[in-house]
C-alpha cells in the first residue's frame, strides 16, 4: 500500500498536505477553546510521532523511551525561561542541542557492539526511566512538584512565545507541517536512501560502503533534537511540567502510537494516528471520571489499542487509502479499457 | 556497624533471588517467543493481590499461596497467549509493544477497578518474624520467599533441561522452524512457555506479599525492575536472569543505605547504564538477540 501512496506524483502529494493543513489553519480559527487546545496536543504529537517514525520508519531503530527526549526538551525551556527569564527560543535550541548529544550517546553505548534491536528499545526505556526518577529527586528543577511557567497575559509575544491558546495552535500546527514535510523531504534526500538501505539490510550497506554506524548515530539524534523541540511546546502549551507527566511512560506511548496506529512510514500516518488517538484517550478519561471509577478508562483504551493492532495490522491511513482505490479503481479500469480502444481504432 | 552491612546485604541478597525469579518469567518468554512481555508486572501484582486474600481468608501459610498463585497465573498465561498474543508473535517489535501496553493498561485498570487505588497494607504476622542467625537478623517473611525462589528456579531449570518438554521448548527457542520440521508443537509450547512465564511472575508476587503493600501502581515499577534485570543478566539466559536479580536486589539495599530513598529506585537504572558500557550484553548475553 505504501507503493502505491508514493506513486502518487509529487505535485499532488504536496498539493494534498497543502490542502489539509489549510483546513487545520482554517479549523484552529473557528473552533472553540477546548477543541483547539485538544487540537493543539494532537498536532504536537503529530510531531514527535514524526520523529519517531523518522527513526524507525526510515532508520531502522525502535525506540520506546522518547519520554526521555520529550522531556528534556520540556526541561530546558521551562529552567531557562522561569529560572532566569530567557526566551523558549533558546530553551528549545540548547533543548534540541542536549537530546541531540543523549542521543547519540545512548547509540553509541549500544552500537559499538552491535546491541541492537530489541535491547536498544530496552535501554531507550530504561534511559527514560532513570531520568525520570533523577528529576524527581532533583530539588533544582522542582522535583516531583514540578515546574509552573508564569500564566500567560494573553497578549502574543512571539519572541517569548507566549500568547493564548490560539497562538499555541498556530505553532504546533506550524511544527506539525514542518514534521511531515521535513520527513518527506529527509526521506527523498540521500540520507533517506542510505537509512532505508541501513534499515532493509545492515550488513548489505555496510558492503555498499555506508558507515552504518555513524548513520544511525546521526538518525537518532535528530530524531531526539525534534522530539525535544516538540516536548519544549508541549510543556508551554501545559503551562506546568512533572516528571512523571512529561517523562512518564505514557508520554513514550502517546508519542508512538499516532505512527502505528496511523500507519508506519507513511507522511500522513502519525497525523491521523493521533487524531485518533489522543482525543479517544481523552474521551476514555472523561467517561472514567463521569462513572466515577478509577481504571475504566485504561480499561477501555487498552482494549481499543488492541483491537485497532489486531484488526487494522498496517494502521488507519494505509486502510484508507486501499479504500479510496477500492472506490477508484472500477472508474480507472473503465478509463484504461476505453484508451485501448481508443488506440485500436486509430491504429 | 559491619553487621548493619551484614544485615542489609543479606537482606538484599535475599530479595534478589525474588527479583531473579520474576526476571526468570520474562526471559524464558523472550528466550522461546522473542516476544518482550511488557505486562509482566501487571502479573506480578496479579501475584501479590493473590497471596494477600488467600493468606486473609484462608490464613494458609506463604507457601501454600504461592502455589496457588502459580496455578491460577499458569492457566492465565497459558489462556492468554492461545487467545491473544498468538497472533502477535510473529509481528515486529513495535506491534508487540502496543498490544502489551494495551493489555498492561487492561489489567491495571481491572485491578483498579476490583480493588481501588488504595495501597492495602498486607502486614501480617509473618510480616514481623524475625530470625538471628549469627550476627544476621532477617525477615521470616525474606527467607521463606528467597527460599521458595532459589528452589523453584533451580527445579525450573533443572526440568528444562532434562525432561522431554523441556527439550522441545528449548528447540523451539533455538530454531523455530527445525522444531516445525521435526514435528514439535510449537503453538502448545509457547502456549506452556507463556504460562510458566507468568506462574513465575505470580508465584514472586505472591511470596513478596507480605512485604510490599498490594496496590496496583506496584505494577509498572516491576515491570521495569524485570527488564533492567534481564538486560543486565543478558536477555534469554536463566543465569543471568538470577545474578541479574541478586545484583539488583544488592544494589537496591546498598544505596537506600548509603543515599536517599529515592536513589534506590534510581540505582538499578544507573548500574545497567555501567553494565552496558563495560558489558553490552549483559553478563550471559547470547550473541544474537
Amino acid at each position: 500500500m505504501q507503493k502505491k501512496f508514493d506513486q502518487t506524483s509529487d505535485p499532488k502529494r504536496w498539493g494534498a498536505g497543502v490542502l489539509v493543513f489549510a483546513i487545520l489553519a482554517m479549523v484552529g480559527s473557528i473552533s472553540n477553546a477546548y477543541i483547539i487546545s485538544l487540537l493543539t496536543v494532537v498536532l504536537l504529537f503529530t510531531f514527535m510521532g514524526q520523529s519517531w517514525n523518522l527513526m524507525l520508519g526510515i532508520g531502522g531503530q525502535l525506540s520506546i523511551g522518547h519520554a526521555l527526549f520529550v522531556g528534556i526538551g520540556a526541561y530546558s525551556v521551562a529552567i531557562l525561561n522561569i529560572k532566569y527569564g530567557i526566551t523558549p527560543w533558546i530553551g528549545l535550541i540548547l533543548g534540541a542541542a542536549i537530546a541531540g548529544l543523549i542521543g547519540a550517546v545512548l547509540a553509541w553505548l549500544s552500537f559499538r557492539f552491535e546491541v541492537r534491536g530489541i535491547y536498544f528499545a530496552l535501554l531507550t526505556i530504561a534511559a527514560a526511566e532513570f531520568a525520570r526518577i533523577m528529576f524527581g529527586g532533583w530539588d533544582y528543577v522542582g522535583g516531583m512538584q514540578g515546574l509552573f511557567f508564569q500564566a500567560p497575559t494573553g497578549s502574543m509575544d512571539i519572541a517569548m512565545l507566549r500568547g493564548d491558546t490560539r497562538f499555541y495552535y498556530f505553532v504546533a500546527l506550524t511544527l506539525a507541517a514542518i514534521g511531515v514535510a521535513g520527513t518527506e523531504m529527509i526521506s527523498r534526500s540521500y540520507l533517506g536512501y542510505v537509512w532505508r538501505a541501513m534499515r532493509d539490510d545492515d550488513d548489505a550497506a555496510r558492503a555498499l560502503g555506508v558507515q552504518t554506524f555513524r548513520h544511525k548515530i546521526l538518525v537518532i539524534s535528530i530524531s531526539a533534537a525534534m522530539a525535544a523541540i516538540g516536548g519544549g511546546v508541549l510543556g508551554l502549551v501545559q503551562g506546568a511540567i512533572f516528571p512523571d507527566s512529561i517523562m512518564g511512560m505514557s508520554i513514550s506511548v502517546d508519542v508512538l502510537i499516532g505512527p502505528v496506529v496511523g500507519g508506519l512510514g507513511t507522511a500522513f500516518g502519525p497525523l491521523v494516528g493521533s487524531m485518533a488517538a489522543i482525543p479517544l484517550h481523552h474521551a476514555m478519561g472523561a467517561l472514567g471520571d463521569s462513572f466515577g471509577i478509577p481504571g475504566l478508562n485504561s480499561i477501555a483504551y487498552g482494549a481499543v489499542l488492541i483491537l485497532v493492532v489486531w484488526f487494522l495490522p498496517d494502521g488507519i491511513w494505509p486502510a484508507v487509502v486501499r479504500l479510496y482505490g477500492a472506490i477508484q479503481l472500477p472508474a480507472r479500469v473503465r478509463i484504461s479499457k476505453l484508451r485501448e480502444v481508443e488506440n485500436d481504432r486509430a491504429a | 556497624m559491619l553487621s548493619l552491612w551484614l544485615n542489609v546485604l543479606a537482606s538484599g541478597v535475599l530479595i534478589g533471588l525474588v527479583y531473579g525469579l520474576v526476571a526468570l518469567g520474562l526471559t524464558i518468554i523472550f528466550g522461546v517467543m522473542r516476544v518482550v512481555n511488557f505486562a509482566h508486572g501487571e502479573m506480578v501484582v496479579f501475584g501479590v493481590y493473590i497471596g494477600y486474600w488467600t493468606v486473609r481468608i484462608w490464613d494458609i501459610p506463604i507457601i501454600a499461596a504461592a502455589a496457588i498463585a502459580a496455578v491460577i497465573m499458569f492457566l492465565f498465561g497459558y489462556l492468554l497467549e492461545a487467545l491473544v498474543v498468538k497472533r502477535f508473535v510473529n509481528r515486529p517489535h513495535h506491534y508487540q509493544f502496543i498490544v502489551f501496553i494495551g493489555l498492561s493498561l487492561l489489567f491495571s485498570g481491572v485491578l483498579l477497578v476490583s480493588f481501588g487505588p488504595d495501597p492495602r497494607p498486607t502486614a501480617s504476622q509473618l510480616s514481623f518474624q524475625t530470625v538471628a542467625v549469627g550476627p544476621l537478623t532477617l525477615d521470616w517473611a525474606r527467607i521463606q520467599a528467597a527460599l521458595t525462589a532459589g528452589v523453584l528456579i533451580a527445579a525450573l531449570s533443572a526440568y528444562l533441561k532434562y525432561s522431554a518438554f523441556g527439550r522441545s521448548l528449548r528447540a523451539a527457542a533455538d530454531n523455530r522452524l527445525g522444531g516445525l520440521v521435526v514435528g514439535l508443537n510449537i503453538p502448545r509450547v509457547y502456549a506452556v512457555t507463556f504460562g510458566i512465564g507468568s506462574a513465575c511472575a505470580g508465584v514472586a508476587g505472591a511470596l513478596i506479599s507480605p512485604l510490599f503493600d498490594a496496590q496496583p501502581y506496584l505494577a509498572v515499577d516491576f515491570t521495569l525492575l524485570a527488564f533492567v534485570t534481564v538486560i543486565v543478566g543478558g536477555l534469554g539466559s536463566f543465569g543471568g536472569a538470577l545474578l541479574g536479580g541478586l545484583t539488583i536486589g544488592v544494589a537496591e539495599a546498598v544505596a537506600a543505605l548509603m543515599f536517599t530513598p529515592s536513589m534506590k529506585t534510581a540505582l538499578p537504572y544507573a548500574l545497567l547504564i555501567i553494565i552496558l558500557i563495560l558489558r553490552p550484553r549483559g553478563f550471559f548475553g547470547a550473541k544474537e538477540v
